[in-house]
């Protein structure tokens, strides 16, 4: 597989295994936690592509490989037809110029004893770009303007910044170098619901302006379809669905994917929507003992003897889903799954086609 | 009419600080019948917990100034003594916490902090108190509950240990149930869980839950009323559908918009509120929403709204100065897709306008569009 000039980033078989040791002196390896477990897919340029997934199904492990903060265990990541899986340190520098991440936690991401220039202009620093201190500023001012900073802030400290402005710098910085790729790991669950929306425009608008390839990591579903052109599912160390967003949301094959989008509250009382739907139970087993054969099969409602037999390996389903699933959803099961409020709700419609909650019916006919 | 099992009127909680007075609840008032389950939505910092809280006496040894009345089956909550206050706590007021693993003792076992609500307000031998551990994890949805009942909150799951926590507060059959921020620390799929359990159990048992959370989503599944509150005020109270059917309160609007949704088309633009959150010590001037609100104008920032009920809807209740015509056509619109830039123009119409701005919109609302 050569690297073609379409995707940024190819990803095959990529693992990283934990390893879990018992003995202080003799310390001796007595298992692994297989945080990703064989992971294939591409990023082309200019998309966004979406992982989402629970906790501890290796979404933020493979985020940071992607980045090289980990050493994987084994596989390649091919970045624009080069490896740089097996990267060492001087040369993974070198690739942070044109990969770069934002982080989840806007408080602990950022030293609380520099100031927010000095943090912004860490990358130019770390590079020995823009020696000259008024150069300097005069970037980063630049980069704290186009985040929604005031740049007249420049000398102040992380505390004196709300969450959502701490991520705006961590955003400065992450784009200080203009990268080619952005890898996001949940870059607003720790920000406030009004909060939310700005970071999540921010982003979309950089991405814009400056063709940003982007990777974004979150366990919000909503969020992630709103953000991503194409989505992965992780499900313990492994993509058990790749889709493009509308036909993944609209039409989930994998009984897995089918269920977390079941659970996902929707603000729209009316319609009974969370009588009906299936609910997955009990919790995701560890990854350090995970199931065999489909890793799913455990909890998944459609499971048969050859889920517990036969891995089933990511392929063609219909035309655009790529599933790993031996019985994926027929139409009528991922419809029960989405339920009336989600049913038929994709782009293509017009803003018309979501009724159940336009006021005109409940509050306006009375005088 | 029957009396209210809970009610809550003007209670303001205070607290001083080396900074100044933190007004977390300013004037909030509500009600809750048996059975009923309320929901008060809100953002970090907007007093929803202090005011549950203060409802079991829990900020009273931080130095809380607290004032106004929380009547529950005829006694005030807020001058029970302390002794009194405890009995009803845990027993016929239960409350559920975010964070079941920080909740939980790591050095007992599950049964043991199961059954100590139950040893606390009942005289019981401790293989009854077991017995009824073992009956409390098996009505939460514990598989093996006679196994686990002897198991360490470390060997629970999130999930589990968040049943742990409903057993717990179950455990002397309140007649109330407060939880706070109940699946915020949970995945999605264990949320639609435990939020599907808390539904049953509510019908199973008939108690009323007033349910905390900033999630719009978890609201609108569960509750029967909603109250959003904005830096230590309630701005709007509804039914639930009411809420999302009619919103009133321009920061309801921006909750709404800012969300992205399932059921919405892909590709829709957020509409963030501006700004962010004020201070709970030097709280705006006037409307408290008026730095972040799109339609503002000038008196908003001199006069402070009381929360009024909706013209021709007594059980719906908004604090905002814009006329009811005007917030209906300004909701329309943004349901209908326009931005709150398009729509500032109505309100700078009327400002102009004063005298005409009554008779103007009776006729808009004919209009099918």
């Amino acid at each position: 597989m050569s690297a073609n000039g379409e995707n940024l980033v190819e990803v095959r078989d990529l693992t990283k295994h934990f390893p879990i040791t018992q003995g202080i002196v003799f310390q001796r390896q007595i298992g692994a936690v297989k945080a990703v477990d064989g992971v294939s897919f591409d990023v082309k340029r200019g998309e966004t592509l979406g992982i989402v997934g629970e906790t501890g199904c290796g979404k933020s492990t493979t985020a940071r490989l992607l980045v090289r903060l980990l050493d994987p265990t084994s596989g390649t990541i091919l970045f624009e037809g080069e490896d740089i899986a097996t990267r060492n340190k001087d040369e993974v520098k070198a690739l942070h110029r044109e990969v770069q991440m934002v982080f989840q936690d806007p408080y602990s991401s950022l030293n609380p004893r520099k100031t927010v220039g000095s943090i912004i202009a860490e990358p130019f620093a770390i590079h020995g770009l823009l020696k000259g201190s008024g150069e300097r500023r005069k970037r980063v001012q630049e980069l704290m303007d186009r985040v929604g900073l005031n740049p007249e802030h420049y000398n102040r400290y992380p505390h004196e910044f709300s969450g959502g402005q701490r991520q705006r710098i961590g955003v400065a910085r992450a784009i200080a170098l203009e990268p080619k790729l952005l890898v996001a790991d949940e870059p607003v669950s720790a920000l406030d619901v009004s909060i939310q929306a700005q970071v999540l425009n921010l982003l979309r608008g950089l991405q814009r302006e400056m063709g940003l390839t982007l990777v974004f990591i979150a366990h919000d579903l909503s969020v992630v379809r709103h953000m991503c052109d194409r989505v992965a599912v992780m499900y313990l160390g492994k993509i058990v669905e790749i889709a493009p967003s509308d036909t993944l949301y609209s039409y989930p094959r994998h009984p897995y994917t089918g269920a977390l989008l079941a659970a996902v509250p929707v603000p729209n009382p009316s319609g009974q929507r969370r009588r009906q739907r299936p609910l997955l139970t009990g919790d995701v087993p560890s990854p350090a003992n995970p199931p065999q054969a489909c890793r799913f099969h455990t909890r998944c409602p459609k499971a048969q003897e050859l889920c517990s037999q036969e891995e089933p390996l990511l392929e063609l389903k219909g035309t655009r889903s790529i599933t790993a699933c031996h019985f994926p959803l027929t139409e009528s099961e991922a419809r029960e799954r989405l339920g009336p409020a989600l049913a038929g709700v994709s782009s293509n419609n017009s803003r018309g086609e979501i009724v159940a909650d336009q006021p005109s019916s409940s509050s306006s006919s009375s005088t | 009419m029957t009396e209210p099992l809970l009610q809550v009127e003007d209670l303001r909680v205070k607290f001083s600080t080396e900074d100044g007075i933190v007004h977390a609840v300013d004037g909030i008032s509500y009600t809750v019948n048996a059975g009923q389950t309320l929901g008060i939505v809100g953002e970090s910092g907007s007093g929803k917990s202090v005011s549950s809280l203060t409802m079991l006496g829990l900020t009273r040894n931080q130095g809380a100034d607290i004032e106004g009345r929380i009547m529950f089956q005829g006694k005030d909550l807020v001058t029970l003594p302390d002794d009194d206050l405890r009995k009803i706590r845990g027993n016929e007021i239960a409350m559920i916490f975010q964070d079941p693993l920080s909740s939980l003792h790591p050095f007992y076992k599950v049964g043991v902090q199961l059954t100590e609500a139950v040893h606390a307000h009942r005289n019981v031998s401790k293989s009854a108190a077991r017995d009824r551990a073992v009956e409390l994890l098996d009505l939460v949805g514990i598989p093996d509950p006679s196994r686990r009942v002897d198991q360490f909150p470390h060997e629970f799951s999130g999930g589990m240990r968040q049943r742990v926590m409903i057993a717990m507060a179950l455990a002397n059959e309140p007649k109330l149930l407060i939880a706070d921020e109940p699946t915020t620390a949970l995945d999605v799929t264990v949320q639609a869980q435990i939020l599907a359990l808390l539904d049953d159990l509510q019908s199973r048992l008939g108690m009323a839950i007033i349910i905390i959370t900033h999630d719009l989503g978890v609201v609108a599944e569960i509750t029967d009323q909603i109250a959003v509150m904005y830096a230590g005020r309630i701005v709007e109270r509804a039914p639930t559908s009411a809420i999302f059917g009619s919103p009133q309160h321009p920061y309801t609007w921006g909750l709404l918009k800012s969300i992205p949704r399932l059921d919405s088309p892909r590709g829709e633009e957020l509409v963030p509120i501006a700004g962010r959150p004020p201070s709970l010590i030097k709280r705006p001037s006037g409307c408290h929403f008026h730095p972040r609100c799109p339609y503002v104008r000038e008196e908003h920032k001199r006069i402070d709204p009381g929360l009024e009920p909706v013209p021709d809807d007594p059980t719906h209740s908004v604090a905002c100065l814009l006329t009811a015509e005007l917030r209906q056509r300004i909701w329309r619109g943004l349901s209908e897709g326009e931005t709150s830039a398009t729509l500032r123009h109505l309100v700078v119409e009327e400002e102009q306008q004063p005298a005409t701005a009554h008779a103007a919109p009776r006729v808009a609302e004919d209009d099918p569009s």
